[in-house]
Parts: C-alpha cells; sequence; structure tokens
C-alpha cells in the first residue's frame, strides 16, 4: 500500500521551480534569466512567476527564456517576444500604455493632492489663531470680568 | 443533537442582534433609560448564544461527526488533533462563525469594560455593532450554514487542504479576524459619534484602545501569514503582493493611520472629522478585504474557500454600511469643529503627514489589487498587476515615511523650532548612514536600494532610542537612564513601536540583498561547498506521518568547519486530498536562516536547492516587537485608570451617614 501511494506520489509530484537542468552554464546570463523570469507570470497559475511556479507551461517559459537570451536578445526583446505570443497578461510589471498610466499616476497623484489639501488646512487653522479669531478670543463677558478681576 | 443546539443558538443570536439594534438606538434617540440599558445584557447573551454555537461546531469537528456536510469536506478521522480544531475556521462557513464569534466577543466587551462611557453613547455604540451583527448572521444563516446535515453520512471525510495544515496557519486567521473585526469597533464608536453630534477628547481616550487592539492582532495575524508562506510555499518568500494578503494589509495600513490619528483628538482635541472618516475606512477595508478572500474575483495563491455569490452579498453589507457611513459622515462632520489649533511645523503636522504616507500608500495597494478587475470590466484588458509594480509604486512611500518618522516624533505639539529636534538626532543620522555604507560596501556592486533602506532601518530605531531618551528631561546621564524605566508605557510603546517598524523594515532589506541560493543535483553521500557552508545530502528515506507519506532528506550542514545541523527537508503527499507539499527544513538564526528543499530524483541523485538568508527572522520579530509596543502603549496608566475609575466610584445612596 505504502509502495503504490509513494509510486502515486511521484506521478502527481509537481515540476519544480528553476530545475538544475534548466540553468545555464554561464552565471551572468542565468542571472538575467532569473531576473526576467521573476517579471513574468505563469499563464495557468494563480498569482505565481515562472520563475517560482512549478507548473510544466513555466518550466517551458524559462527554457524559452533562456533560450532566447543564448540566442542573444537583450531583456528587452525577450520579454517583448513573450508579450508577443502570450499578450499583457504574462507582465507582472503592467506597462504604461493606455488606461494604465492611471494605475501608476493614481498614489503620487494622491499624495499631491492630499499635501496641497492639509497645507491648506492647517496654514488656514493657524493662521485663525494669529488672527485671534476662535478660542484664544475674549468674549465681551469674559473681557468684562477680566476687568473686573484686574480691578481687585 | 449537540449540532441542532448549535444551529438553534445561531439563530436565537441573530434574533438577539436584531433586537440590539433596534431597542438601544432607539431608546439613546428618545432619551428612555431603560431602553438604552438593554444593550448590556443583550451583548452579553449574543456572545454567549454564539460561543455555544461554535462550541457545537467544534465539538462535531473533534468527533468527527460526518454527518455535517461541513466535517465531511474538511476533516478526515486521522487528522491530529490540532487540525480537527483548526478545521473548524479552516473553511468558508466555519471561518464566518468565527467571524461573528469575535464580533460578538468585541460588543459584549464594550458592555462589559464600557462603564466609564456615557449611557447614551455606550447604547449607541452597541446598536451600531448590533447592526454589523445582523448583517453578518442573515449572511451565515441563509448563505452559509455551517450546520448542514447530509442525507448519507460517508464513512470518512475529503480531509483539509494540506497546505492549512500548519500550527502557523492554524492560528492566523484568528488573529486576522481579531483584527479585522477589532476595526468594527472603531467604526460603531465612530457612527456613534456622529449620530451623537460630538467628538471630544474623551471619545479619541476611549476609541484609542479598541484601534490599538485591532492593530496589534493584525500585525501578528500578517506576521504570522508570511512566516507561513516563507517556510511553507517552498522557495522563502515573504510577501507575494497577492490579493489576499493585499485584504489584510490595507486595513493595517488605515488602522496605522488611525491609532496615529486618535492620538490627535485626544491630546489636542484637532482632526477630528478627519479621525472620524478613518475609522470609517478602517472598517470599509476590512470589509472589502472578507469580499476579495470570499468572493474569489481575484485570483491569488491563498484562496482555499469562495464563491462569487456570497461575494455578492458581501458587497451588498460593504454598500449598505459604507454608503450610510458617508452620507452620515457628510450631513454630520462640520458639527465636529477643532478645539486646538497648531502650527505648520508641530507635531500635529507631522502625524497629518503620517496619515496622508499611510492612506496614500493603503490607496496604492487598492488600486493595484483591483486594477486588473477594472481592466477587464472596462478597458477590456486582461493584465496583471504583479511584486514589480508595488516595489515600484509602494516603497517610495515607505522611504519618505521612514525618513521623516523620527523627526516627526520628537517634534513637538503646537509650533515646533525643526533645528531643535534635528540636534539630538544627530547621531542617529551618523549611524544610519554609516549602516548603508557599510552595507553597500558588502554588497559590492549591487543596487544601492537595499543598502538604502539599510540605512533607514537604522535610523529608525536609533531615532526611536534617541526619542525615549530626550523624554527623561535634563541632568547626568546616570539619572537619566534611572528615570527610563519610570516613563510611561505609551512612551515605551511608542519607541518600542517605531523599532520595530525599524527592524522589520531591516529583515526585509538584509534578506532582498544577501540573500545567496544554490541550485543542484546533489549526489547522495557527496558534499558541495556553498559559502561558508558545506552541504551533504547523506540520505532519503520514505517516511509515514499520521495522515501523508513523505520522502525525507537527511541533509548535513557544517558552517565553517564545525557541523551545524542535520536537517530534514520533505516532500509529503496527502493521500486523501490528493495532494502533494513540500517542507523546507530550516535551521533559524539570529543572523541567517539556512534553508533546504529538497527536489525530484534526478541524474542519479535529488534536486536540492539551498538558500542562505540573512537577518530573515527580523523580518517577523520585527513584527512581534511593533506588536509588543501596540501592547505596551495599550497598558498605559491612562487607560487602566479610567477603567479603575468605574470600580472606585463608591455608590452614593450606599454611603451610610455619621
Amino acid at each position: 500500500m505504502k509502495r503504490l501511494v509513494l509510486v502515486l506520489m511521484l506521478l502527481a509530484s509537481p515540476l519544480w521551480a528553476v530545475e538544475p537542468d534548466e540553468m545555464l552554464d554561464d552565471p551572468a546570463l542565468e542571472n538575467r534569466a532569473r531576473d526576467i523570469s521573476a517579471g513574468l507570470r505563469c499563464v495557468v497559475c494563480r498569482n505565481e512567476s515562472i520563475d517560482e511556479s512549478n507548473a510544466e507551461l513555466a518550466s517551458d517559459l524559462r527554457l524559452l527564456v533562456r533560450e532566447r537570451l543564448v540566442e542573444g536578445d537583450t531583456n528587452a526583446e525577450v520579454v517583448d517576444y513573450i508579450v508577443a505570443r502570450y499578450g499583457e497578461y504574462v507582465l507582472l510589471r503592467p506597462n504604461t500604455e493606455g488606461a494604465n498610466i492611471l494605475l501608476w499616476l493614481a498614489g503620487p497623484a494622491l499624495a499631491l493632492l492630499g499635501l496641497g489639501l492639509s497645507v491648506g488646512y492647517i496654514r488656514s487653522q493657524s493662521r485663525r489663531r494669529a488672527a485671534g479669531d476662535g478660542a484664544t478670543k475674549l468674549s465681551e463677558e469674559e473681557e468684562a470680568r477680566l476687568r473686573e478681576i484686574l480691578r481687585d | 443533537m449537540i449540532t441542532e443546539l448549535g444551529h438553534f443558538a445561531l439563530i436565537l443570536a441573530f434574533a438577539v442582534s436584531i433586537f440590539q439594534m433596534v431597542v438601544p438606538l432607539v431608546g439613546a434617540h428618545k432619551g428612555w433609560t431603560e431602553w438604552m440599558a438593554v444593550a448590556v445584557p443583550a451583548a452579553t447573551a449574543q456572545f454567549v448564544l454564539v460561543a455555544l454555537s461554535f462550541i457545537a461546531l467544534t465539538i462535531a469537528f473533534v468527533t468527527s461527526d460526518f454527518s455535517l456536510s461541513l466535517v465531511t469536506n474538511n476533516s478526515h478521522t486521522l487528522k491530529p488533533m490540532l487540525y480537527k480544531i483548526s478545521g473548524v475556521w479552516g473553511n468558508h462557513e466555519g471561518s464566518l462563525l468565527l467571524w461573528v464569534l469575535i464580533l460578538t466577543l468585541f460588543g459584549a466587551s464594550a458592555a462589559w469594560f464600557g462603564g466609564n462611557l456615557p449611557p447614551r453613547l455606550r447604547a449607541r455604540v452597541l446598536g451600531v455593532q448590533s447592526a454589523i451583527g445582523v448583517a453578518f448572521f442573515a449572511f451565515i444563516l441563509f448563505t452559509s450554514n455551517p450546520f448542514l446535515r447530509l442525507e448519507n453520512p460517508p464513512m470518512n471525510g475529503a480531509d483539509l487542504n494540506p497546505l492549512l495544515q500548519d500550527p502557523g496557519l492554524a492560528f492566523h486567521p484568528p488573529f486576522l479576524y481579531l483584527g479585522y473585526v477589532g476595526l468594527s469597533m472603531a467604526f460603531s464608536f465612530a457612527i456613534a459619534a456622529l449620530l451623537e453630534g460630538r467628538v471630544d477628547a474623551a471619545w479619541g481616550r476611549w476609541v484609542r484602545p479598541w484601534t490599538l487592539a485591532a492593530w496589534l492582532f493584525l500585525t501578528i495575524g500578517i506576521g504570522l501569514g508570511s512566516w507561513w508562506a516563507y517556510y511553507e510555499l517552498g522557495w522563502g518568500g515573504f510577501w507575494f503582493w497577492d490579493p489576499v494578503e493585499n485584504a489584510s494589509f490595507m486595513p493595517w495600513l488605515i488602522a496605522a493611520a488611525l491609532l496615529h490619528c486618535a492620538i490627535v483628538v485626544e491630546k489636542r482635541e484637532a482632526l477630528k472629522s478627519w479621525t472620524i472618516l478613518l475609522a470609517i475606512l478602517a472598517f470599509g477595508f476590512s470589509l472589502i478585504g472578507t469580499f476579495i478572500v470570499r468572493s474569489g474575483v481575484i485570483t491569488s495563491v491563498h484562496a482555499f474557500a469562495n464563491d462569487p455569490e456570497r461575494g455578492v452579498f458581501i458587497l451588498l453589507i460593504l454598500g449598505i454600511f459604507m454608503g450610510g457611513a458617508f452620507l452620515l459622515f457628510a450631513l454630520r462632520a462640520s458639527a465636529m469643529e477643532a478645539k486646538g489649533l497648531f502650527g505648520l511645523v508641530s507635531r500635529e503636522s507631522a502625524l497629518v503627514v503620517n496619515n496622508l504616507l499611510l492612506v496614500v500608500s493603503c490607496f496604492v495597494v487598492f488600486i493595484g489589487t483591483i486594477w486588473p478587475l477594472l481592466a477587464e470590466m472596462f478597458l477590456d484588458r486582461t493584465l496583471s498587476v504583479g511584486p514589480p509594480f508595488f516595489n515600484a509604486a509602494f516603497n517610495p512611500f515607505v522611504f519618505v515615511l521612514a525618513v521623516i518618522l523620527p523627526i516627526g516624533a520628537m517634534l513637538p505639539w503646537k509650533r515646533a523650532k525643526i533645528g531643535r529636534v534635528l540636534r539630538p538626532l544627530l547621531p542617529a543620522a551618523v549611524l544610519a548612514v554609516a549602516g548603508a555604507l557599510l552595507a553597500y560596501a558588502i554588497a559590492s556592486g549591487q543596487s544601492a536600494l537595499g543598502p538604502i533602506f539599510i540605512g533607514l532601518a537604522v535610523w529608525l530605531v536609533a531615532g526611536a532610542a534617541v526619542d525615549l531618551f530626550s523624554r527623561t528631561g535634563r541632568g547626568a546621564i546616570r539619572d537619566r537612564l534611572g528615570r527610563l524605566a519610570r516613563l510611561p508605557r505609551a512612551d515605551w510603546g511608542k519607541a518600542v513601536g517605531h523599532a520595530g517598524f525599524g527592524l522589520t523594515l531591516f529583515g526585509i532589506a538584509a534578506l532582498t540583498t544577501f540573500e545567496t541560493e544554490d541550485i543542484r543535483v546533489a549526489q547522495i553521500g557527496e558534499a558541495f561547498t556553498f559559502g561558508d557552508y558545506e552541504v551533504t545530502l547523506s540520505e532519503v528515506r520514505e517516511v509515514e506521518g499520521p495522515n501523508y507519506v513523505s520522502l525525507m532528506g537527511w541533509v548535513d550542514v557544517v558552517e565553517n568547519g564545525r557541523p551545524l545541523d542535520t536537517l530534514h527537508p520533505e516532500r509529503r503527499f496527502y493521500p486523501v486530498a490528493g495532494m502533494p507539499t513540500t517542507e523546507a527544513a530550516i535551521n533559524n538564526g539570529v543572523t541567517r536562516d539556512v534553508y533546504v528543499v529538497l527536489g525530484e530524483a534526478q541524474q542519479g541523485g535529488f534536486a536540492l536547492r539551498t538558500y542562505i538568508k540573512p537577518w530573515a527572522n527580523w523580518i517577523w520579530g520585527g513584527s512581534i516587537i511593533m506588536a509588543l509596543g501596540g501592547l505596551l502603549s495599550l497598558s498605559d496608566r491612562r487607560y487602566r485608570v479610567a477603567a479603575g475609575n468605574r470600580r472606585r466610584r463608591p455608590d452614593p445612596e450606599g454611603v451610610p451617614a455619621e
């Protein structure tokens, strides 16, 4: 029984993220391959890059990336090649084309807007104090009472 | 029988929650004290009923009662006891039951410890809290009943997802829920304050402990989840910017903003409407998080139990509560006038910047998380937003936050001179620059980003120390050290919390900068050298576990010539679930982890991956220290005294005449 289960296990076991036999001999080229793989999504997985994924398709893509690198492509050319085949879905770092620019600018825009509003608010309320308006100004009643106290 | 009692208790709790939603709120509006007072026993009753229901479900899991469909789908007789219990919340229905259990626990705590609250405010808080309860009771009873019976019970169950059979993940959901749901208290206080039309320092003091507690539970929960991912998912990543992780991270960011901002309300009576808005947002993001996790509209590596139809229900709850809250806010916020005024350079302004950065970074996470959904719906583009985007768009805000934090923390209230604060911080700045340069020299030639963040981490920790020491006043060093121990716990909490943030940042920066890995086919018995280590895969054997079989490796690690450890990486197979998992073996250390993963048999040996992960444990160590800071702050005298007042206040009629 235990045998059987182990046999099943070996059949069911997934492939590995970056197998030893996939790796390139040239460490510089291999490093570039790893960098590129970390930015490409495994299209059949839930939310993993091909560098991390155990799926067979991810393994194929890893080999494809390495093949292109050995052929002498630059990193950008490799990525373009993969995107041309699988669509922009594979890019874990979305491009800035079209409406995607909104995604990239949303954070900085909100930060600037928030900063402007905050400085405006703080200025206006501290100016109010400088003008003696609000909490620091005494009402007429209080002024009268103060004069009374001072006279004593 | 017990199951039916549990189901019945849950239905009763639903009825009580409707009662508690209506009666105290009407009573508070009309000023009827009896109607307001019923909120307290009702909150206790709700908690007791849900607790009974939860116990009933737990008994069903512990005794493997496979006549329950939930137990059949998520348990197995051979599963270890710990995972039989954690199986209760390792699924959609059970986790919702845990959610309402914690919700009613918070409600009941507000009733028990809220004796010093004005009765009207307390009635409103409990009424609003119960309204949230009503929504979730309806959700659980109408769409996700955990007590459904099977007509033909099977002989055994389908087992819990093997990835969840892990001590780290067994306790991850309860902590996360304590955090998520804890923010419902802040929400209830905010809505109650809007109904009252009044926010004052006392309100800030009441709402802050709840926020602090929720935040510290969230910190622990997120830390546990990240630790689990580190050792269980098999390649030692600790954060993936995955939708489900983001779902818990967004409320954490807003809660962090809220607990800082509540200080301004408490000490200076300023920024009131902003605090209210944050309290609403914080719970809003908790609900959004629940929606993301439970609906599965956004694909994630962690999605274990989801169903789009249930998502719609949560979206409805989100719409009703947020819509109502924002409407109320729009109508009433103008009534909150600030009392304390402050200059452009002041502690208040620094906290405004803190809030701005935390909220904007939360927004970045939010838009990155939902962008694929928006793009698909409105732009007809299928795209992904992954870690490279978040690292580029989120980290700059962390950078700015870390730079200004030590300065802002030391600025005096109202009006400050920046020069007077910078002078004592000079040693910290020097230390930080030295740390960054050192890291840069060691990393030799890699990107400067890691060393810069390492420098920032040093700046945060040293800055926290300077801040704490500056609180001891003037005089001889020895006197000041003596006074250090007598400082209020709030001061200690602040310094410890900020230092913990620095340590986590340090762990992350050091790990990403200095990590090294080795991937190879290791032949049995043949040693290979990797950095300062000599690694030998001496044996691989089949091992049988309680509910799995495993291929286990014996990996001898020698550090600088001295034997260090024999590690046992495993590849397990859970036959019932039909799922393989990898169990990495880790030698934990203060300065580094040795992390070994066993792969497949090939070329006469086994694929073996070895990683040296420098300072990795500080990521979670820092989180624990951050949470500890929260705990110290929570135990500050001013909260304890407020609680003590109630006990000491004598009944005036009970004092006998002389």
